[in-house]
C-alpha cells in the first residue's frame, strides 16, 4: 500500500518536472532568442539551401538542424517561433480561462435565470463549426496576433464554461455550502471562498490543456497562412513550408513538428502533474 | 416563552404539490425537539426552512417562523441572514461533504467567528482549540492544520459539532447527524451532542428517523406524515402511550433485540389510509383558507 502510493507520487513528480522542464527551456529560448540563436532566422542564402542537420554528410558548421529551401537556419527559426507560440498560449489561454471559468462559475453556482441565460448561450455558441468560424473571423478582421488570440478565445471559452459550471453545480449541492449559508456568508463569499478552491484543480488542468490547444490552433492558422505576417517564423508556417519539400529536406518539416508535439504534450502533462501535486484530496 | 415558534408553515414545490402542510411546533430555550417520520415526510424541510436554506425548487406559501420573538419571514433577506447566522447553526447529515475538502480544518471553524461575528483571529483560534478539546479530539493543534480527507468520518462529525457550537448559538438544527456514521460511532456522537447541548443550554431541533435516538436525546417530539404533523407530544408520553394510531404503528415497527425478524412489522394499511385521509382533510382546510 505504502509502496504503491510512493510510486504513484514519484511518477507524478517525474511527469511534472519533465513537462515543466521542457516548457522552461522554451520560455528561456523565447526570451533569449536574439542572443542565443546561431543565425539570423530571416537571413536567406540560396547557396546554403536545404543543408542537412549536423550529423549527416554535407552539413555546414553552425547550421545545427539544417536549413530550409531558402537557406534559413531551422534551429534559429524554431527558437524565434517559440516566442509567438508561447505568447499565444499564455495570453489566449488566460483570457479564455478567465472568461469561460467565470461564466461557468456564475451559472453553476447562482443557477436560476443566470444559468438559463449562460447555458443557452453556450449551446447556441457551440452550434457554430469552430474551425470555419475562426477562419471566417480572421478573414474579416484580418490576420495578426490579436486576431489569433481573439479567435481562440471566441471558440474555446465554452470548453471552460461547461466543465466549470458542472463542477460548481456539484460543489454547490454539498453540505459545506449549506453550512456556510447558515453562518451568514453571502453568495459572492461562498462562490469565491468555498466553491472556487474546489474547482481550481479542474481549472488548472483545463488552462494548461487550453494553452496546448492554443499552440496547435496558432500552428493551424499559420499552416493555412492566416497567422501573423509571413516574415516572422512560426512553427505552423515552417511545417507548411517543409511539407512542400519533405522528400528532399525532411528536417524542415520534422523538427518544428517535434517541437510542437513536445510543447503541446508538456502543457497537458503539466496540468495533470500540478493537479496530482496540489489537489489536497488526491495528495 | 418558546425560543422558536413555527406557526402553520406551508411549503410547496414550485409549480407542484405541498411538502409541508401547516406545520406548527415550538422549541423552548434549551429544549430538544425530535422530528420523526418516514423518508420524504418533510422532517429535513422544517429544519431547512428555519435556517433559510430551502432548495430553490421550493417555496414557502404561508405561515410564520418566529425566532426569539421576531418573524423571520417578514425580515428583509440580509437582516434574516444576519440574524440566523448569529443565533443558529447546523449539524449536517453527511460529515464527508460537510467540510470543505480543499481548506484546512482550523479556518473552517474560525472563519465564521472572524468574518461574521467580528472576533479577533487569535481569540477565534483559541476558541476553536478549546472546542475541539471539548469534543474529545486529541491534539487539536494538529487537527486544525489537517485537511478533511485526512480524518475519519467520526472525527469529522466531532469537528462539525464543535463548529456548530463555536459561536454559542441559541438553536441548532441537527439533520440526521448520525445516519451516515458506523453504528459503533453513532452512539458516541449521540452522547456527545447531548452532552454539548446540556452544557451550553442550546435548543436543538433533532431530525431523525430513529425512535431509539429520540428516546435518548429528545424531550418533545413531532411525528410527521406527508408534511403533516400527526402528533406533537412529550417524549415520555409518546413511549408510554402514543396519541395517534400512526405513531403507535411507527413505534411498533421498531425492531426489537429479542426477536428482530418477527418484530419488523410494517405500518398497517388501515393506519396509512386513515392518516392519508387526514392529509386530504388538511389540504381541503388549506385551500379554503
Amino acid at each position: 500500500m505504502l509502496d504503491g502510493r510512493g510510486s504513484v507520487k514519484r511518477r507524478a513528480g517525474a511527469r511534472l518536472w519533465l513537462s515543466a522542464g521542457w516548457l522552461a527551456v522554451l520560455v528561456l529560448a523565447a526570451l533569449l532568442a536574439p542572443w542565443i540563436t546561431p543565425k539570423d532566422p530571416l537571413a536567406q542564402d540560396l547557396f546554403l539551401g536545404r543543408l542537412p542537420p549536423f550529423w549527416e554528410t554535407g552539413a555546414e558548421p553552425g547550421y545545427y538542424l539544417g536549413t530550409d529551401s531558402l537557406g534559413r537556419d531551422v534551429l534559429s527559426r524554431i527558437l524565434y517561433g517559440a516566442r509567438l507560440a508561447l505568447i499565444v498560449a499564455l495570453v489566449a489561454g488566460s483570457i479564455t480561462c478567465l472568461l469561460g471559468a467565470g461564466l461557468g462559475l456564475l451559472a453553476g453556482f447562482l443557477r436560476g435565470w443566470v444559468d438559463v441565460l449562460i447555458s443557452r448561450f453556450i449551446d447556441i455558441w457551440m452550434a457554430f463549426p469552430p474551425v470555419l468560424f475562426s477562419i471566417l473571423l480572421i478573414a474579416v478582421i484580418g490576420p495578426g496576433l490579436g486576431s489569433i488570440i481573439l479567435a481562440i478565445v471566441i471558440i474555446d471559452w465554452t470548453r471552460f464554461a461547461r466543465v466549470v459550471r458542472a463542477e460548481a453545480m456539484a460543489q454547490g449541492a454539498m453540505d459545506y455550502v449549506a453550512s456556510a449559508r447558515v453562518a451568514g456568508r453571502g453568495r459572492l463569499g461562498i462562490m469565491l471562498r468555498e466553491i472556487l478552491p474546489n474547482v481550481l484543480p479542474t481549472i488548472v488542468v483545463l488552462l494548461t490543456l487550453e494553452m496546448g490547444i492554443a499552440v496547435i490552433v496558432e500552428a493551424i492558422l499559420s499552416f493555412v497562412n492566416l497567422s501573423i505576417s509571413t516574415d516572422d517564423p512560426t512553427w505552423g508556417g515552417m511545417i507548411a513550408e517543409g511539407r512542400a519539400a519533405v522528400y528532399q529536406a525532411w528536417w524542415v518539416l520534422v523538427f518544428p513538428l517535434i517541437t510542437l508535439f513536445l510543447t503541446v504534450l508538456s502543457f497537458s502533462q503539466l496540468g495533470e502533474g500540478l493537479k496530482d501535486r496540489f489537489d489536497p484530496v488526491l495528495r | 416563552m418558546s425560543y422558536l415558534e413555527i406557526d402553520r408553515l406551508s411549503v410547496r414545490l414550485r409549480g407542484g404539490g405541498p411538502l409541508l402542510r401547516q406545520v406548527s411546533l415550538t422549541v423552548a430555550a434549551g429544549e430538544v425537539r425530535g422530528l420523526v417520520g418516514e423518508s420524504g415526510a418533510g422532517k429535513s424541510m422544517i429544519g431547512k426552512a428555519v435556517l433559510g436554506i430551502l432548495p430553490r425548487s421550493t417555496e414557502i406559501t404561508a405561515g410564520r417562523i418566529v425566532l426569539d420573538g421576531v418573524d423571520l419571514l417578514t425580515l428583509p433577506p440580509a437582516e434574516r441572514r444576519r440574524r440566523i447566522g448569529a443565533t443558529c447553526a447546523l449539524i449536517p447529515q453527511d460529515p464527508l461533504t460537510a467540510l470543505n475538502p480543499s481548506r484546512r480544518i482550523g479556518p473552517q471553524i474560525t472563519d465564521r467567528l472572524v468574518d461574521i461575528l467580528g472576533w479577533p483571529r487569535v481569540r477565534a483560534e483559541a476558541r476553536a482549540r478549546e472546542l475541539l478539546a471539548e469534543v474529545y479530539i486529541p491534539d487539536p493543534e494538529r487537527v486544525m492544520r489537517s485537511y478533511p480527507h485526512e480524518l475519519s468520518g467520526g472525527m469529522r462529525q466531532r469537528i462539525l459539532i464543535a463548529s456548530a457550537f463555536a459561536a454559542e448559538p441559541k438553536l441548532i438544527v441537527a439533520d440526521e447527524p448520525t445516519t451516515a456514521l458506523d453504528v459503533t460511532v453513532q452512539k458516541q456522537i449521540l452522547k456527545l451532542i447531548k452532552e454539548m447541548q446540556e452544557r451550553h443550554g442550546t435548543a436543538l431541533l433533532f431530525v431523525t428517523h430513529d425512535l431509539g435516538v429520540v428516546s435518548k436525546v429528545c424531550q418533545s417530539l413531532s411525528v410527521l406524515y406527508a408534511g403533516l404533523v400527526v402528533e406533537d407530544c412529550a417524549v415520555r408520553d409518546f413511549f408510554r402511550a402514543p396519541g395517534h394510531a400512526y405513531s403507535a404503528a411507527l413505534l411498533a415497527a421498531t425492531p426489537k433485540y429479542t426477536d428482530a425478524v418477527a418484530s419488523l412489522t410494517p405500518v398497517p394499511d388501515t393506519v396509512i389510509a386513515a392518516v392519508r385521509a387526514e392529509v386530504a382533510a388538511a389540504d381541503r382546510r388549506m385551500s379554503h383558507g
